[in-house]
């Protein structure tokens, strides 16, 4: 599933879970009903919308049982928590656990579906890790470390106060927005206190608000989907001895 | 409009704000320092200890009958106060009848969810708190912010300067002579009090044992003088067995300040025994409910479980943000959040807006000693509340979101629209949700349809790998 910040504003970064994805061995299909996972009026407490918009998902990958690969934290864990809150007195509860159980962030199923340890590649430089929150208590927080430790060159900084949200919250990102935006602040002074050369992370959803915080005051943030660190690393000249 | 808390943020001081933000910063960092030292497996123990609360709820009914009948057998006289007024009323009647006219009393929250003390002065008691924080909070005629440090939000300079206008001394911010002076201010009040009410962490309904922590020492000194003692707790506070409060003492203490233990931790099984040189010759317990059994009867009963060690307020990065007050109401930040409107009963669409307060990051859950669900929680609420038609100011229309994202026909065509958008300003586009975005942050370049092609292409056939050589499978 591509997710719908991809489909309208990071194709690159859903490319590069494809390019990854087939790297590792995977034959990737992409049904072409696909929209959104829900979470907007899910996090506005419409569960009727959201319900509506879930129940539309799972017939779009109810064909094949095929593991469903997001290349967000965010959709991954609304599918996987998110959905069986809202479907809990509902006839299709079941549907909603069947698609629960197939889900995966993208980095939790090359290394814990997979099994891959060790990523090949090389990507020149430092990058600061921001762990999304909804990856928080799921596999993919070790998961993305570790596929990262292990490429040549690729030096990830500490970020002070990792536990701390970036303040996006969805559309609290709108309805909230001096805290958002204060927390923001506050994110990427952390994420920045190092110097890395890009902020990457396991959610564009993220990335997109802090690059449009930084934006509006001028300064360029560089950001890379972790799909695109892996992907990136593949294609880099590699060294070696 | 905008979001209450939202507004009340953007309104106080600079300086206000970074004091709550740095305390709670520094006293989350200390928690998760000390018990990742102290202990192997710390969500364990959080699992553990929720579940035990969790039993404990689910047969309240059971355990609270064993609470009264041993808390009696103790001597103790219990009370039931189904509300809030009720509860005042029970209190002040204790009071009239022991002819008490001055009360020392040390924290509680309970006593601020029934405010207590404007009661009592109503009815011609004083009521002194002798809690540092709270003592101060009384002074300055304000309302504590955090549930275990009520005055997060007050810098010493300001607490110096209350303390000269309120006759305790010229100005000093010397938080040693702060504290010096209030206590020689206090121990007066000690010994001249008529009764002493204190709130209460847990009670064993085992031993009807009642646990009183306080890092001050001002919880034995309401007691010990006085002749009169009045425990005020919430009916949730029921623990099973004696055993089950070294885990819980133990977490608390860790959550809530960083320490291994509280510095005074009270055991009190009942008014003072013969043998005992001194404290209360009569002891009096107030269970209070206050919509607490109703709570238990909804999806959000695992609130209940709540230790009040304030570990989710100092976490939480709208409660950094925002600061205590923001919440309106007695409990803050996220366990405010969920159960500030649920207490509210009737009255829930008044406080529906704080369960919107959140970006639902879930940290709050991750540093919870009782492991409480609260983004789950706070889920709940907001459906409860657009369920009652509350709608938050700014909330996106989300029917028509919905039926587009329904609609695959209707959502490509979205996209492909979209991407027209990077010929004009996207301020241009009069839609609100994406002006208010703008106001703060800039947008992407719309890119809609060009990963669909690209895979459509793909899956086609006309396939690159980018690099061979996949050696890299354990």
């Amino acid at each position: 599933m591509a997710t719908c910040l991809c489909d309208a504003f990071y194709a690159d970064v859903a490319r590069a879970a494809v390019e990854v994805l087939e790297f590792a061995g995977c034959e990737v299909v992409f049904p072409e009903d696909q929209t959104c996972c829900g979470q907007p009026p899910f996090n506005g407490g419409d569960f009727e919308t959201s319900r509506k918009i879930a129940r539309h998902t799972m017939r779009t990958f109810a064909d094949a049982d095929l593991p469903v690969i997001v290349p967000s934290g965010s959709c991954a864990a609304m599918h996987r928590h998110g959905n069986l809150l809202q479907f809990e007195d509902q006839p299709d509860l079941e549907d909603a656990r069947d698609l629960a159980r197939r889900t995966w962030e993208l980095t939790d199923y090359l290394v814990n579906g997979l099994k891959i340890v060790r990523w090949p590649g090389r990507h020149e430089g430092r990058l600061a890790l921001h762990h999304a929150c909804h990856t928080r208590g799921s596999a993919t927080g070790h998961a993305i470390t570790r596929l990262l430790s292990t490429i040549e060159g690729l030096d990830v900084v500490p970020v002070g106060q990792g536990d701390q949200c970036c303040g996006f919250g969805g559309t609290f990102a709108v309805t909230f927005p001096h805290i958002s935006r204060e927390m923001g602040r506050l994110k990427l002074e952390h994420l920045l206190e190092k110097n890395p050369q890009a902020v990457v992370s396991a959610d564009m959803s993220c990335l997109m608000h802090l690059c449009g915080l930084a934006g509006a005051s001028g300064m360029a943030l560089p950001v890379l989907h972790v799909a695109q660190v892996l992907r990136n690393a593949l294609t880099a000249p590699v060294a070696r001895p | 409009m905008t979001e209450p808390i939202d507004a009340f943020a953007a309104a106080q001081s600079i300086s206000r704000r970074d004091a709550v933000v740095h305390s709670a910063a520094l006293t989350t960092e200390q928690r998760s320092h000390i018990l990742r030292r102290d202990y192997e497996d710390p969500d364990a123990l959080r699992r553990l200890a929720g579940r035990i609360k969790q039993h404990t709820l689910d047969h309240l009914d059971h355990y609270l009958e064993q609470a009264v009948s041993t808390l009696e057998k103790n001597g103790v006289h219990v009370h039931f106060a189904p509300t809030a007024e009720a509860a005042c009323r029970i209190v002040l009647g204790i009071l009239q009848k022991a002819g008490a006219r001055s009360v020392v009393k040390s924290k509680s929250m309970v006593s601020e969810e029934i405010h207590l003390n404007d009661y009592l002065a109503r009815h011609g008691i004083t009521s002194l708190e002798t809690d540092l924080g709270e003592f101060i909070v009384q002074i300055d005629g304000d309302t504590p912010s955090h549930i275990v440090r009520p005055i997060i939000h007050k810098r010493r300079d300001e607490v110096a300067r209350s303390f000269e206008a309120h006759g305790l001394g010229a100005y000093d911010d010397d938080p040693e002579t702060i504290t010096r002076r209030a206590r020689r201010h206090l121990r007066r009040h000690y010994l001249a009090s008529d009764a002493g009410i204190t709130g209460a962490n847990f009670l064993s309904a085992e031993s009807g044992r009642l646990v009183i922590v306080t890092n001050e020492g001002n919880a034995r000194f309401c007691m010990a003088p006085n002749r009169l003692h009045i425990a005020l707790l919430g009916l949730e506070k029921i623990v099973p067995r004696d055993r089950d409060l070294s885990l819980f003492l133990n977490l608390l203490a860790r959550s809530a300040t960083a320490q291994q233990l509280t510095v005074y931790t009270q055991f009190i099984r009942g008014p003072r025994a013969p043998s005992q040189p001194s404290g209360p010759d009569t002891m009096h317990l107030v269970l209070l409910d206050n919509g607490r059994t109703e709570i238990l009867g909804t999806s959000c009963r695992e609130i209940l479980r709540c230790i009040r060690c304030g570990a989710c307020q100092n976490v939480c990065p709208v409660y950094r943000q925002a600061s205590g007050h923001a919440y309106r109401t007695v409990y803050g930040g996220p366990v405010g959040a969920v159960l500030s409107p649920l207490l509210a009963g009737p009255e829930f669409s008044a406080y529906a807006d704080l369960p919107r307060a959140s970006t639902l990051c879930g940290a709050c859950q991750e540093v919870c000693p009782v492991d409480i669900p609260i983004p789950e929680l706070l889920l709940r609420l907001r459906a409860k509340g657009k369920g009652a038609g509350i709608i938050g100011p700014d909330a996106p229309p989300m029917q028509a979101f919905g039926a587009v994202a329904t609609s695959p026909g209707l959502w490509r065509l979205g996209l492909k629209v979209s991407k027209t958008m990077n010929l004009f300003p996207a301020k241009w586009v009069p839609w609100k949700p994406l002006q208010q975005w703008l106001r703060l942050r800039t947008l992407p370049r719309w890119e809609g349809g060009v990963f669909r092609a690209w895979m459509r292409n793909r899956q086609n056939g006309s396939r690159r790998r980018p690099s061979p050589d996949p050696d890299n499978k354990s």
